[in-house]
């Protein structure tokens, strides 16, 4: 039996399961026509979610028999990554109409997968994070092969799933070994065990680098990410949109307590391989973005140079390196949702279009989606006053306090070489003649969707302060008990 | 012959998982027929996995170990379900299971 007060903190999990099973059985039997209700109604689920975790005190505290965990952290991230799927639902409804995927199971699959991501932020406990993960994998990888009658989107289903599937084996050997050497799967007996000191046994060493290998691939570190352009590139726009913007959010913030929390004893260990998870992503995202023609495979690149930018903080080891992911991960995913929204709106009579060369001289036909692009694309090369500065700022600095001043110098120097690809998609929307126009917008989501991200990322500067202060009292209620 | 007559020991239920799970995940790798192989393989490395929760539980005489095995079960039956869901799928757009077709998304 759950306690009331157990039941208080479980509220926002429970809304979300039994809102999207009541969504379910509205769609079996009112049928595919209700597909706008459907998602407008998850959307108000995920925001009352939102809000319900938004209210939630500060302090710790563990329940379901500590199976999860209620701290700041998870109400900081619950809170992205639910607004995250709210505003991925607001934008999908024109694009699944046009391209008859006008579904309810799209608002049920995504209200799923959020369930899954709040549950593994909350885990506390091996067992827990291996079923949340699965509960949200499995309903992305439905999520990816959505359209069903499309070749790239069934293959881009497949192959998530493969490597995916893959990717759970992987940590779950990792979890085997851990739990044998521990004789617990629960974070807080793996963290007093492991906080002894001394060089790691054989087991326990094989267990965090398989776990660690499987966060990489959930987050789509190099070098487990070669799925990630593939995906990208073949799922339906705005899944992969949510792709970029909710599960890997969710994935970092998994990866972060992992390492910081049931595994902070092994902190010498697990340094190493971050640092070199997070050189190797910023180098390979940075370089093999240039090559790129097509906006959704560029998008899938520049995601991996990002995490590889998150992970510098999560190196440092510190709260102000945590604060620092956080402050990044919060900016990050509205800015990669303005960006997909601008590519929602890329519409050649009627057609999507999807290559780079569609974007020449789009200031003369649509100036504002112009403007926003813009602006989404300074924020994510890190020009000074946009918001995308403040993340690698907090990161970089964190990293260089930590005395790793060459991983921030290397991540400098990569954000340089990632201003290329994104100042050349500037150039090619203010300064190349078109080939083509665009067609007009008038779906309301993904007006407000540009509208909102651009104004963020212009406006953060004015009062950077709550998103900054919140973050670092997450990490501080995650690293400082 | 020494190892016949010896009595069984947690390494040597671990070396059966671990021989298990690297044939399942080296299936996955070298495997250039079948995706239907691939998905065997998936299952390959879960039960290798089962196999290490088990033993490991026995040893430590800790219940933990056994549960989590009854759940990877469970959830490696509702993976297997979407895993060929998607595979049937794909099959319909694309009138093949072979890896090599798998090349429509790639650079």
């Amino acid at each position: 039996m759950i306690s009331s007060a157990e039941f208080v903190l479980l509220s926002p999990e429970i809304l979300m399961a039994a809102g999207a099973l009541l969504l379910l059985m509205y769609g079996v039997f009112a049928g595919d026509r209700v597909s706008g209700t459907a998602n407008l109604v998850g959307m108000i689920y995920c925001i009352i979610a939102a809000f319900l975790v938004w209210q939630m005190p500060d302090q710790r505290q563990y329940y379901l028999n500590g199976f999860l965990v209620h701290d700041s952290f998870a109400s900081y991230v619950k809170v992205v990554v639910l607004l995250g799927s709210a505003l991925a639902l607001f934008m999908a409804d024109a694009y699944a109409r046009r391209h008859s995927i006008a579904r309810p199971e799209l608002a049920v699959l995504i209200m799923l997968a959020a369930l899954g991501m709040m549950l593994m932020i909350s885990a506390h406990d091996l067992l827990s994070l291996y079923m949340a993960l699965e509960l949200q994998a499995l309903a992305l990888y439905v999520l990816a092969a959505f359209q069903r009658d499309r070749l790239a989107s069934s293959e881009a289903g497949l192959k998530y799933f493969v490597l995916g599937a893959l990717s759970s084996g992987l940590m779950l050997y990792g979890m085997s070994l851990l739990y044998g050497s521990f004789g617990s799967t629960d974070y807080l007996v793996l963290a007093s065990s492991l906080s002894q000191g001394g060089a790691l046994p054989m087991p326990v060493l094989f267990g965090l680098v398989f776990v660690c290998a499987a966060m990489a691939f959930k987050v789509s570190a190099v070098p487990f990410h070669m799925w990630a352009p593939d995906v990208y590139q073949g799922a339906p726009t705005p899944v992969t949109a949510y792709f970029a913007a909710a599960p890997k959010v969710a994935a970092m913030a998994v990866f972060a307590r992992l390492l910081l929390e049931p595994l902070m004893g092994a902190f010498n260990d697990w340094q190493q391989i971050i640092i070199f998870l997070s050189l190797a992503s910023m180098i390979l995202g940075g370089f093999a973005a240039i090559t790129q023609t097509n906006i959704k495979r560029l998008m899938a690149y520049s995601s991996i140079a990002h995490v590889g930018y998150g992970l510098v903080g999560l190196a440092a080891g510190t709260a102000e390196g945590l604060q620092g992911l956080l402050v990044y991960l919060a900016i990050y995913f509205l800015n990669t949702l303005g960006t997909f929204a601008v590519i929602l709106c890329l519409r050649h009579n009627g057609t999507a279009v999807e290559n780079l060369s569609d974007l020449k001289g789009l200031s003369k036909t649509r100036p504002l989606l112009a403007l926003a692009l813009t602006i989404n694309m300074f924020s994510l090369a890190g020009v000074p006053p946009l918001a995308g500065f403040f993340g690698k700022f907090y990161v970089f600095m964190a990293a260089a306090e930590a005395q790793l001043i060459w991983l921030a110098l290397v991540g400098l120097l990569m954000s340089a070489v990632a201003c290329y690809y994104y100042i050349r998609i500037v150039k090619l929307v203010y300064f190349d003649e078109p080939d083509h126009g665009t067609d007009a917008v008038s779906e309301i989501g993904l007006r407000a969707v540009i509208a909102i991200s651009a104004g963020y990322m212009v406006l953060f500067c004015v009062a950077p302060q709550p998103i900054i202060g919140t973050a670092l009292e997450a990490a501080r209620g995650l690293l400082l008990r | 012959m020494e190892f016949l007559v010896s009595p069984l020991t947690l390494n040597h239920f671990l070396v059966v998982a671990a021989v298990l799970f690297t044939l399942g995940a080296m299936g996955i790798f070298l495997n250039r027929k079948n995706i239907i192989v691939i998905l065997m393989c998936v299952e390959l490395i879960l039960l290798a996995v089962n196999i290490n929760f088990v033993s490991f539980a026995v040893s430590l005489g800790d219940l933990h170990g056994q549960i989590f095995t009854l759940f990877v079960l469970t959830v490696a039956a509702a993976e297997a379900a979407i895993g060929l869901a998607i595979l049937v799928v794909y099959f319909r757009n694309r009138d093949s299971v072979s890896v090599a077709d798998l090349n429509l998304l790639k650079g």
